[in-house]
């Protein structure tokens, strides 16, 4: 398996290197540049003296010298400046990345908390009137959208009843480190890692609530009833394991999630992780962090395919990894 | 066979399914006896309420959309009204199940040893060490050739017939008093079929086990079986040992079935196949007999209006008084008649 590992991480050179040069594409294709973009409306600006700044800043070069120049530089490590912050990129993701890790996976952990039991109870006691509800509370998560979830319950809790700090990742005077601080920083995170959860269970609870229904009437299932077997133990052991495949396969994609799906939730709750990045980033042209920030996120949808693969390589035997 | 203790006696059994609102019976008021030690096999078509007997006995059917009526007696004691945990003491214990596709019948994600294990751990106070001897004990005695490896290989890394002989460790492992095989060689090919079927009886001879053989499969109930009930859209029709069945079959759907065989001897042009087919749960006719649709050149009055089983020579039974008045007709004959 070691050896497979390490011929996937292989083949994710060449991919990565083709993921780059799209994206720089693509983001030079966006109408505008850093430099105009933050003096836009300021008709006090000599055209002449923008145009010297980008051949300064060497925006005017051909796409390919440009590429070539970023490129070499990020093989070595080196993640670039950015245009609008004018710190480097590894300083402006810093915090910014770990804020989001934490949102993601509270979020991810709260999905699972909230929706494997749901699951379960809804697929074992198909069409009663628990299974009802659980199937009209996806319908309802589906089909509301996030933007108006989310302000319903940072109004509600936030504004409302007080409960929870409306934006931010922690309170600015608590010192770094102390116990206040993690605890101010779990404080913050609550709101927006429930309210993302609460609409991010759909897919769980459908699929393990289908699962179940398939695998309970499966010929092994009759098996195991027929060794006299109690019927916790039919489901525990066998329908559960076996409804869960899908869901383990989908866990490693789900992490991958984490970047790129807090996006409006960060936005919502003033949550100053990656997500909201990545929106000024394109709103302010930052040439710079946008391709980092794709590339990041390419980089991690191919780990979370490969985790994908291993996790289910673990939780099921008929699966092997062959090098 | 006379002296021998009864061991499961069926007493007008009714398995109804839900279909819509209504309750439609795939077995209808059926009775049947099984003695210690005896192979009874069970024949019939496609449809005809083999297995839903079989699962019946156990209970194994979806409790949502079934219903049970009737007594099914084991050892004198009534399953129909036990509930689940009472039945679990049964299951498994005393009465053992085999199922029809060895594919599907075991848990992929678990190792054979464990699921061989699993009933011993429901009913035997044993522990660990003696339940992993004992399943690797019975891994060799159904013929598994290398029992400790196979004890931790999962099913995908077996073969059908390997698998299938699991399935039989699984329902021996508590050596239950009564087997229930449900097509157990159907899914798999004619060499492992007669491998499994010698195994079959091996294990029958050893542990004197009631075995309940259900099948469509003549050759096989010619091998294995005591004596045979021909079953047909949810009754018994026809109830004889081997020999008088085979030599002297008297319903006409129990001749038809017969005559369907292919013979070396008799070499025909076309394959004699019974006309129409078992009739939907649905659309079976609840009054009557229930096989004149399919033989509709016997005249309506060779049957009886309502159908009993009879005596006709010691313990040989016939459902309904058509045999006495059936022919085959001749192949253009056939044609003439519209078949429901």
């Amino acid at each position: 398996m070691v050896k497979y590992i390490f011929k996937r991480v292989l083949a994710m050179i060449p991919q990565l290197f083709i993921l780059s040069i799209l994206v720089f594409l693509l983001t030079k294709a966006m109408p505008g540049d850093p430099i105009s973009q933050a003096f836009i409306g300021n008709p006090n600006l000599d055209p002449a003296v923008l145009e010297e700044l980008k051949e300064k800043a060497g925006l005017n070069d051909p796409w390919h010298i440009q590429y070539v120049r970023w490129i070499s530089r990020l093989i070595q490590g080196d993640l670039g400046n950015s245009y609008v912050h004018k710190i480097s990129i590894a300083k402006l993701l810093g915090d910014r990345f770990s804020n989001t890790i934490i949102l993601g996976l509270a979020t991810l952990v709260l999905t699972y908390l909230i929706a494997i039991p749901l699951g379960i109870i809804a697929g074992r006691y198909q069409d009663s009137w628990a299974d009802k509800m659980i199937v009209g509370y996806n319908y309802v998560s589906y089909a509301v959208p996030l933007f108006v979830f989310a302000l319903l319950m940072l109004f509600i809790f936030g504004f409302r009843l007080g409960l929870v700090p409306t934006s931010g990742s922690v309170d600015p005077q608590v010192t770094k480190g102390t116990m206040e601080y993690y605890l101010s920083r779990l404080h913050h995170l609550i709101l927006p890692a429930t309210t993302a959860a609460l609409l991010s269970t759909v897919g769980t609870i459908q699929y393990l609530r289908n699962e179940i229904i398939d695998t309970k009437y499966k010929d092994f299932v009759k098996t195991a009833r027929a060794k006299g077997t109690s019927e916790k133990v039919v489901y525990n052991r066998h329908i559960l394991r076996n409804s869960l495949l899908p869901i383990a396969a989908f866990l490693g994609t789900d992490i991958v999630n984490i970047l790129g799906g807090s996006i409006f939730i960060e936005q919502i709750f003033g949550y100053p992780g990656i997500g909201q990045l990545f929106v000024s980033s394109i709103l302010q042209r930052d040439y710079s962090v946008v391709v980092v920030l794709v590339m990041l996120s390419g980089f991690l949808a191919l780990l979370g395919t490969l985790l994908s693969d291993i996790i289910l390589s673990i939780v099921d035997p008929r699966i092997r990894l062959e090098d | 066979m006379l002296s021998q203790q009864q061991l499961l006696q069926i007493n007008e059994l009714t398995t109804s399914f839900r279909i819509g609102d209504e309750y439609y019976p795939a077995v209808d008021h059926l009775s049947l006896t099984v003695h210690e030690n005896e192979v009874v096999a069970i024949v019939g078509e496609s449809g005809c309420g083999k297995s839903a007997l079989a699962l019946s006995i156990m209970k194994l059917h979806q409790k949502e959309n079934t219903k049970i009526e009737g007594e099914i007696l084991f050892q004198g004691k009534n399953l129909v009204p036990l509930s689940v945990d009472e039945l679990n003491r049964y299951r498994g214990k005393e009465i053992g199940m085999i199922f029809q596709d060895p594919m599907t019948a075991l848990n992929p994600l678990m190792r054979i040893g464990q699921q061989i294990e699993e009933s011993m751990k429901n009913h035997l106070k044993m522990t660990k060490e003696e339940m992993k001897n004992r399943a690797i004990e019975l891994l060799a005695k159904v013929g598994i050739p290398d029992p400790e490896r196979t004890y931790y290989q999962y099913p995908h890394e077996l073969s059908g017939g390997m698998r299938q002989r699991v399935v039989i460790a699984i329902a021996i492992a508590c050596e239950p008093k009564l087997l229930i095989a449900d097509e157990p060689t159907t899914a798999l090919d004619v060499t492992i079929q007669a491998q499994i079927l010698d195994l079959l009886r091996d294990m029958q001879k050893e542990m004197k086990t009631g075995i309940i053989l259900i099948t469509h499969d003549l050759g096989v109930v010619a091998e294995m079986a005591d004596r045979v009930a021909v079953m047909y859209a949810g009754q018994i029709v026809e109830i004889a040992d081997v020999y008088t069945l085979f030599t002297n079959p008297l319903h006409p759907y129990t001749r038809s079935l017969f005559n369907s065989l292919p013979s070396a001897e008799h070499v025909q042009e076309r394959l004699h196949v019974i006309q129409g087919m078992v009739p939907s749960l649905k659309n079976l006719p609840r009054h009557g007999c229930r096989f004149a649709g399919r033989i509709p050149w016997i005249d309506e009055s060779a049957h009886e209006k309502n159908p009993q089983m009879r005596e006709v020579e010691k313990d040989h039974w016939v459902r309904c008084t058509c045999w006495k008045h059936f022919k085959f007709p001749e192949e253009a004959e056939v044609r003439n008649y519209a078949v429901t």
